[in-house]
Formats: C-alpha cells, structure tokens, sequence
C-alpha cells in the first residue's frame, strides 16, 4: 500500500497538460487553453485562439465606411453600439463634419446603456461560474429592460446598429426618455441585491480575494485596460483621458482600486454601472431638439490619409485605426481590440494559483472571444 | 376487428384469455412524446447567438417550459446540438467531433444567418464556412442575426413537430445516413 502511494508522490512532481476549450461553458465562447499542471497548480497556460476568427478587418477592405458598422457590432457583441461609435467617430473626423449636440448626447446615453446590459451579463455569467444559479436569473431579468429599450428605438435587441456616419440611423421613439427613466429608477432599487447576492458572499469572497492579484507596473506593461486595469489603480479610462462625445460635459468618477485581485476586477465593473446611471441622469433631461443625422454624401470617400480614434468599451480601451486612399473602401483598418490585449495577462496573474482559480480569474477579464480573433 | 367490440370489456377478456397481446398506444408514440419534452441541449456557442440562446433560458422567455432547461456542457449527455454562431475553418472539424460525440439520437439546430449560410460574413471572408450543414446535417433552421429569444423558441418547437412524426424505419434510416457522412 505505501509503495502505491509512494507511487502517486511521485507523479505529482511531474508537469501534466490539459486541454480546455474550445467547446467549454467557462470559457465563454470558443477559446482554447492548454494548461500545464504540477498537480492542481497551474504551471502555465497558451492560449489558441482562431478558433471564431472571420476576417473582419480584411473584409473592412472590400466594404464602405457605412457598412463597416454592421461588421463592427458583430466583433464585440456585448458593447455594439460603442463599436460603432468608434468607427463613426473616424469617418466623422476624417471629414471634419461638425456633429450637433442631439446626436452627441444620444450617442452618450446609448453607450451608457450599452455599458450597464454588458455588465449585467458579466454579473450573471460570472455568478454561474462560481456556482450560483440565482445571479443567472437576476442579471438577465434586468438586462432584459435594457434591451427592451433598445428594442423601441433602434429595433434591434443587441446588435444595434444604431450610429452610423454622420449621426443615427432613426431618431429616439417618443417613450425613449420615460423608459429609460424608468429603468434607471428600478435599476437603483435593485442594485442592492447584486452586492447582497454575490458581492458580500462569504463563500464567493473566500474563492476570489487575493487571488489573480495584477500589480500597477504589469497592468501598464501589459497594456491591461477597461474595469480589469483599473482594478490594479491604472488610470485609463478614455472617457475621462480623451473625452469624446458628451462626455467632456458630465462629471462622473473614475473607479479605481489599488488592489488589484479578481475580487477587484469584479467590484469594478458593479461601480461602473452606478456611474453610468449617473451619466444618464444628467443627459437624460437635456436632450436638445434638432436633427438625428448630418447630410452627408451619398457615396463617403475619406481623404487620403491616416485616422484614428479611441473609445472606452465595456471590456477597456478599443482603437480604430483606418487608412485611406482616397477611394469609397478604407485601404486598411486595423482595431485594436480590449479582450486580445487583456488575454495577454491571464499566464502572468493565474501562475501558481489553482486550476479552480483559473475560472475565477479568466471570468474575472470578462472575455468576449470574437473581440478577440476578430 | 371492430373499434366498438373492442371497447367492450368482454371482448377484451376473451383476447386476455387467447393470450393475444394487445398494445393500446404505437411504441412510437410514446418514445417520441419522452423524446421530444426532454431535448437536453448541449452548451454551444461561438458568438452573438449564444447570448440570445442564453437569454432564451432566462426567466422571461423560460426555455424550462418545454423541457430543454437542462444544457449539457457534454455532448455525451445532449440530444440536441444549437449551433449558435459563426463556424470557421479552424472550428469545423472541432464541430464535427462534438457531432459524433453525441449519442443517438441527435439533432442539429442551425441557429442565425452564420449559421445558415454564413450570413453577414458570407462574401469577402477567407475564413468562414458558408453554412453549418456542411458540416453536419441540419434538422432545423432558425433565420435572423441573432434571432430574437421567441425565435429559437418557435424553431425548438418545430424540432418537436418534427420528433413527434418520427418512427422505428425513419430512424433507421436517419442513423445510416448519419453513419455513412
């Protein structure tokens, strides 16, 4: 019997691979990583990914800037309407057209929103990796109302599609305000639950303090952005760095935490959506009168030259980078996607830790996967 | 026989006492109504679809209600496959083991314009696979990008319809056909 168990010894010391993904419901989607293990403790891990890659940038190539929208809004899924802002805000640039402040502030509460749905079915997702059923429910019953919204204005529920160059696509429903109203006075009353489900669960606090801690100098080195970053005290919020929209004219705080860990990455995105309620509020009530759409040219043809523009996703920071030679097709766009870069880190901060931890800590980064193949 | 003796108790016990067996209800039947109220789906998606697969499971669409609460994160465990988003060429043969690694029976749901025929991505993508069937067999299509929740509700129940009309021969059929793609 002790020979067995001498035996056993033995093998732990020796570094062992598993494969998870890409078919696998905590990697959210079809990532693959393959794990070196010593035991239970997580040696190192590649990512595969490629696994959803469908060439959007390529196809961008043969496409006109008002299509390119429809293929932005399908590469991070959860935050589509500031996919497309960002694209929108490019063209805009690039032909220096002035845009009214109706369209800006719509643009302002649409992301907002965008912004409070993603991070709810980040709640509820997360909660289900940890083993909670409820949060599964509780975060899609909200989001729900979000979408419900969008549903009346924009007639779709989460691809939008709703800014394009020059403007919207259709201007707000009449019930636009008092829903959203609506809403954000619900959501207030029910955001308690949230902390007193999960937030403030011994059993949830014990699997995530301390653990996947990310320190402020590698959270910059690795260029980690988004509610993930700010959870390690970087200071990258775009919204605040280079205001774009109307977000120059609302006063919001930026979330930071100096701790860093899973717990933090998490209570993050929780104090985001209070902030983005707050930025609805003080836009809400101020919606001029005017039109929803700048004339444009039929046919758009960016000058020649190179273009850029950051915007602050759900997920962190997302770059638009388009090249044009003059003609009706961008010549070549390139985005700089939050999820690819923050993948980067989940080697660095799950070495060491347990092989349950690393759902924890992958959750944790809030990975969309086609934001990340592209 | 007639129907109206054969309501009659007394023939009945005259039949009991021949030793006829007697089958009120085709076996058919009752497997396919087991069948189709217990389609455990697997947990399956590459992209936006999946979100929308997700909320169909939620409290205000309620998957429960027709019995498909229960997703599977195995394919040995589901009976029905929702293949939620766009497949592309590196994905495929990944798909095609998740295929045979379900057991028989199994069914295909091809949920989403990607799905279909590749949708949006359809022209000027290197990489995508212009619809999910082929791959696989495909029993039901569901269009939109993404389909709304009532959608794949609709589509599931026509996996039913089709489940209900089911029998021992088609089966058959259906399993060699499936064995020799």
């Amino acid at each position: 019997m002790e020979e067995i168990i001498k035996e056993v010894v033995i093998d732990e010391q020796e570094e062992y691979t598993i494969n998870m993904g890409p078919q696998h419901p905590s990697t959210h989607g079809v990532l693959r990583l393959v794990v070196s293990l010593k035991g239970e403790i997580v040696k190192n891990i590649e990512p595969h990914i490629g696994y959803i890659h469908r060439g959007i940038e390529k196809m961008c190539e043969s496409i006109t800037y008002p299509q390119i929208i429809h293929l932005t809004d399908r590469m991070d899924y959860l935050s589509a309407a500031i996919n497309n802002e960002a694209v929108c805000l490019a063209v805009e640039k690039a032909l220096e057209v002035e845009i009214p402040d109706r369209i800006k502030i719509i643009r302002t509460i649409i992301s907002e929103l965008t912004r409070i749905q993603s991070h709810q079915l980040f709640w509820a997702s997360y909660g289900m990796d940890m083993g909670g059923q409820t949060c599964f429910f509780y975060g899609l019953r909200d989001r729900e109302k979000v979408l419900d919204i969008f549903e009346e204005t924009t007639g779709g529920r989460m691809i939008v599609s709703y800014n394009c160059p020059g403007g919207l696509m259709y201007d707000i429903h009449p019930n636009f305000q008092k829903r959203v109203k609506e809403f954000i006075k619900y959501f207030r009353g029910v955001l308690w639950e949230y902390d007193a489900i999960l937030s403030g669960n011994v059993i949830f606090r014990e699997r995530t303090i301390g653990i996947g801690r990310l320190k402020l100098e590698d959270a910059i080195s690795y260029g980690i952005t988004g509610p993930s970053g700010r959870a390690s005290g970087f200071s990258c919020d775009i919204r605040k760095q280079e205001p774009y929209s109307a977000y120059d004219r609302v006063k919001f705080n930026e979330v930071l935490y100096t701790e860093g860990d899973t717990y933090h990455r998490y209570l993050a995105r929780i104090e985001e959506m209070r902030e983005s309620m707050n930025i609805i509020d003080q836009l809400i009530d101020n919606i001029p009168e005017g039109p929803y759409f700048v004339k444009m040219k039929p046919v758009i043809k960016l000058p020649e030259g190179e273009y850029f523009q950051r915007v602050e996703t759900a997920r962190g920071e997302l770059d638009v980078f388009i090249k044009s030679d003059g003609n009706k097709n961008p010549y070549r766009v390139k985005f700089r996607s939050p999820n690819f870069v923050n993948l980067g880190v989940l080697n660095h901060i799950s070495k060491d830790f347990k092989i349950a931890d690393l759902i924890a800590i992958a959750g944790s980064l809030d990975f969309v996967i086609p934001d990340i193949d592209r | 026989m007639k129907y109206e003796e054969f309501k009659d108790n007394e023939s009945l016990e005259l039949l009991r006492e021949s030793g006829t067996p007697v089958l009120l209800v085709t076996i058919d039947d009752v497997i396919n109504w087991g069948r189709k109220n217990s389609l455990w789906p697997l947990t399956f998606a590459t992209s936006c679809c999946g979100i929308e697969m997700m909320a169909t499971g939620a409290p205000r669409h309620d998957f429960a209600r027709f019995g498909m609460e229960v997703y599977r994160a195995s394919p040995r465990q589901a009976d029905v496959i929702v293949v939620a988003g766009t497949i592309v060429n590196k994905m495929a043969p990944v798909l095609k083991r998740l295929y045979d690694q379900m057991s028989e029976p199994k069914y295909v749901v091809a949920m989403g314009a990607c799905a279909i025929s590749g949708g949006p991505f359809f022209l000027n993508s290197y990489s995508v696979v212009k619809g999910v069937e082929h791959v696989i067999p495909v029993d039901v299509y569901i269009p939109g990008c993404p389909p709304r929740p009532e959608a794949l509700l609709y589509g599931m129940l026509q996996l039913q319809r089709k489940i209900e009309t089911e029998n021992i021969k088609s089966r058959k059929l259906r399993t060699a056909k499936n064995d020799s793609k």
